[in-house]
């Protein structure tokens, strides 16, 4: 491990990529605050200027800089204007938000910025320990088994959708791999479902679909319903916490941290689970009057959801580093991006590219420092970023949208495609259908097909199903994962008729 | 019937015509020697036909019920009229328009007016700095792509070069 620190040392500490976690940060951090776009938007309009970069160690730094700087931005404009652009941060705002209001502003968001650091810190510590014991024991892993983890994955992200949605999100997903069958594949070199439409046949592009699904309903959203929050807190004092106030919060950072960073190994478990579920865990382990303070702008209730959802935006880096396999929208976009780089992430990124790996680890300590140092006596200049006149915002980001999908393809059809989409996707926003399944499905369904087409021509047919039992436990856990909260919900609600029947 | 059935229903159709494709269409092109294959181009579109019309059939027939309080949703779409809705369609007529003209127009005129554009239907009326400021980004984003990133983008119209 000593080795690759060092390795991961030497990439990290270059000029370019210094620079790189510098810019990723900042722009994550501006772009984040703005409430409404999500860190899934900025990095999908992101993307086309990492993959041009070239080098993957480099792109993948400043995506992940703008991911975590995301996070934090969202955090800053949830405390000042209760106005969350990051779901993940949607938690921060219940006791950030009462604290600035009571003119605190600038003790939360200080808080914050301790609470985020000690969060990321102690993911990429955690990320450096797990990542490699996880992909030793990948690198056992058949084509077989593969198949079969996707196929938990993909179940997993819909499992968590919640009850309700499990069908939604299901199907999206299914759509999601249908999508990605459209265009020639690597096996079979025969273009499928394409219509005969020339421009279909290398298939849809990841980064139109990316910016279709996310940024343009967010830009959309916008537009049709203008966020009415206006901040009354322009001034932010008093940055320091008082050394009583840090011992307070300080068991609270270490516990989140921890159980931020497993939430966030969890396929379909981001951050925003990690926040809503750290905030509960802390308020019902609290003393009593400690309790009475939840939600009317306690210490507590702000470290928790703030250190829980960085440790589990570092923590959902494991699955895909080490598996290959995104647990949520933003890091299967990642992926997108390290396969647009002819990288592979799996096991073998350790062995084969191990200067990633290990860039991208030293590179979050880098980040997070920079998020600290430079956000920190900052923050009331970047908070002016709230003031930014939506009628110039909007069409700045409808046309990065749209550049960054001319890019990726040099086609002008490209951008009919993406209109198109993003209509389709605002109109599953409104019923209610979670998108990031579709994405997640879409960027999985070539790798799936690839594993199930190996294991059936290994094992002449669908056998490799009942002859390997890891295969066969993966995939029956995959089915339960699916089948059981709507059987639950069937349970529940079948007994709560009993019981008004019996009434 | 309420929205997400009314989408359930669309992709039921879709998934249909796309496992008719899977099921009778594509075999017919297969060469002979792939036909010993254990595994076919159609194979994987055939299973996920299947899954997805079975999925799309849970929400369409209300199988899967809700349980509880119904989320907030960020706009209710029955009150569709009541939110800007001209300026959105606008903004995505806009769009269309930006991607028919980019390669005809050249890359300076379609998305400096793009920009301006976009700003007034959204409510913009001072022309003073919008114009400076969407020719400058338009600048800044065509040096950018074309000097940094070195992709070719016609800067001109057609006839202009």
């Amino acid at each position: 491990m000593l080795e690759g620190i060092l390795i991961g040392l030497s990439t990290a500490l270059s000029i370019t990529n210094i620079l790189m976690v510098i810019g990723g940060c900042l722009i994550g951090t501006f772009i984040g605050m703005l409430p409404g776009l999500g860190p899934m938007s900025i990095i999908a309009i992101m993307i086309p200027v990492a993959i041009s970069m070239g080098d993957p160690a480099a792109a993948l730094i400043l995506l992940a800089g703008v991911y975590y700087g995301a996070i934090f931005g969202g955090s800053t404009s949830s405390i000042l204007l209760n106005a969350p652009g990051v779901a993940g941060t949607v938690a921060s705002s219940f006791d950030g938000y009462p604290m600035a209001r009571a003119g605190k502003a600038g003790k939360a968001l200080t808080i914050a910025a301790i609470a985020s650091f000690a969060g990321g810190t102690i993911g990429a510590l955690l990320l450096m320990v797990f990542a490699p014991m996880l992909s030793s024991v990948a690198l056992l892993f058949h084509s077989a088994e593969y198949f079969a983890l996707m196929v938990v994955g993909l179940s997993a992200i819909a499992a968590f959708a919640g009850t309700g949605q499990v069908a939604k999100a299901l199907l999206m997903t299914l759509l999601g791999l249908i999508m990605a069958t459209v265009g020639e594949g690597a096996l079979f070199n025969m273009p499928r479902f394409t219509m005969g439409i020339m421009d279909l046949q290398s298939g849809f592009g990841f980064i139109t679909l990316a910016m279709a699904m996310f940024a343009l309903p967010e830009a959309i959203f916008l537009v049709l319903k203008p966020a009415d929050a206006h901040g009354d807190g322009g001034k932010i004092t008093e940055l320091r916490i008082s050394r009583e106030e840090g011992r307070k919060i300080a068991p609270v950072i270490g516990r989140q941290s921890l159980q931020g960073f497993f939430i966030g190994v969890l396929p379909g478990a981001g951050a925003t689970i990690a926040s809503f579920l750290g905030y509960a865990v802390e308020r019902n382990i609290a003393t009593k009057e400690e309790q009475e303070e939840f939600g009317k702008g306690s210490i507590k209730g702000l470290a928790a959801p703030e250190s829980a959802n960085n440790a589990a935006c570092t923590g959902s880096f494991v699955p895909l580093l080490t598996l290959g396999i995104p647990g949520s929208g933003t890091t299967a976009i990642l992926l997108g991006a390290l396969i647009a780089l002819n990288v592979t992430p799996g096991p073998r990124l350790m062995i084969d590219e191990p200067q990633i790996f290990w860039a991208v680890i030293i590179s979050m300590y880098l980040g997070n420092l920079v998020l600290l140092i430079l956000n920190l006596p900052l923050i009331p200049y970047i908070a002016k970023v709230l003031e930014v006149p939506r009628n110039y915002l909007i069409p700045f980001i409808l046309f990065f949208t749209l550049m960054g999908a001319y890019i990726g393809q040099n086609n002008a059809t490209e951008l009919l495609i993406l209109v198109g989409f993003g209509v389709c996707a605002t109109v599953l926003r409104f019923a209610d259908y979670p998108l990031a399944p579709l994405l997640i499905g879409f960027i999985l369904g070539s790798m799936l097909e690839d594993n199930f087409a190996r294991s059936m021509q290994l094992f002449d047919g669908v056998s490799f199903i009942w002859e390997r039992p890891m295969t066969l436990g993966l995939l029956v856990i995959a089915a339960l994962l699916v089948v059981l909260p709507s059987y639950r919900a069937r349970r529940a609600r079948a007994r709560q008729q009993g019981v008004a029947d019996g009434d | 019937m309420a929205l997400d059935r009314w989408i359930a229903l669309i992709i039921l159709i879709i998934c249909m015509a796309y496992g008719y494709a899977a099921f009778f269409t594509m075999d017919a092109d297969l060469p002979p020697f792939m036909r010993h294959n254990p595994i076919w181009p159609s194979t994987f579109p055939k299973v996920l036909s299947v899954m997805a019309i079975l999925t799309s059939l849970v929400i369409l027939l209300g199988l899967e019920k809700h349980s509880g309080e119904a989320k907030v949703p960020d706009i209710d779409h029955t009150r569709l009229l009541e939110y800007n809705l001209a300026p959105a369609l606008a903004l995505l007529v806009l769009m269309v328009a930006y991607a028919l003209l980019l390669r005809p127009a050249g890359f300076i005129l379609s998305t400096s007016g793009f920009l301006i554009l976009g700003a007034a239907i959204l409510g913009e009326r001072k022309f003073q700095y919008l114009i400076p400021i969407a020719l400058l980004a338009t600048g800044v984003v065509w040096y950018l792509v074309q000097g940094v990133l070195g992709i070719f983008l016609r800067p001109l119209p057609y006839f202009m070069g």
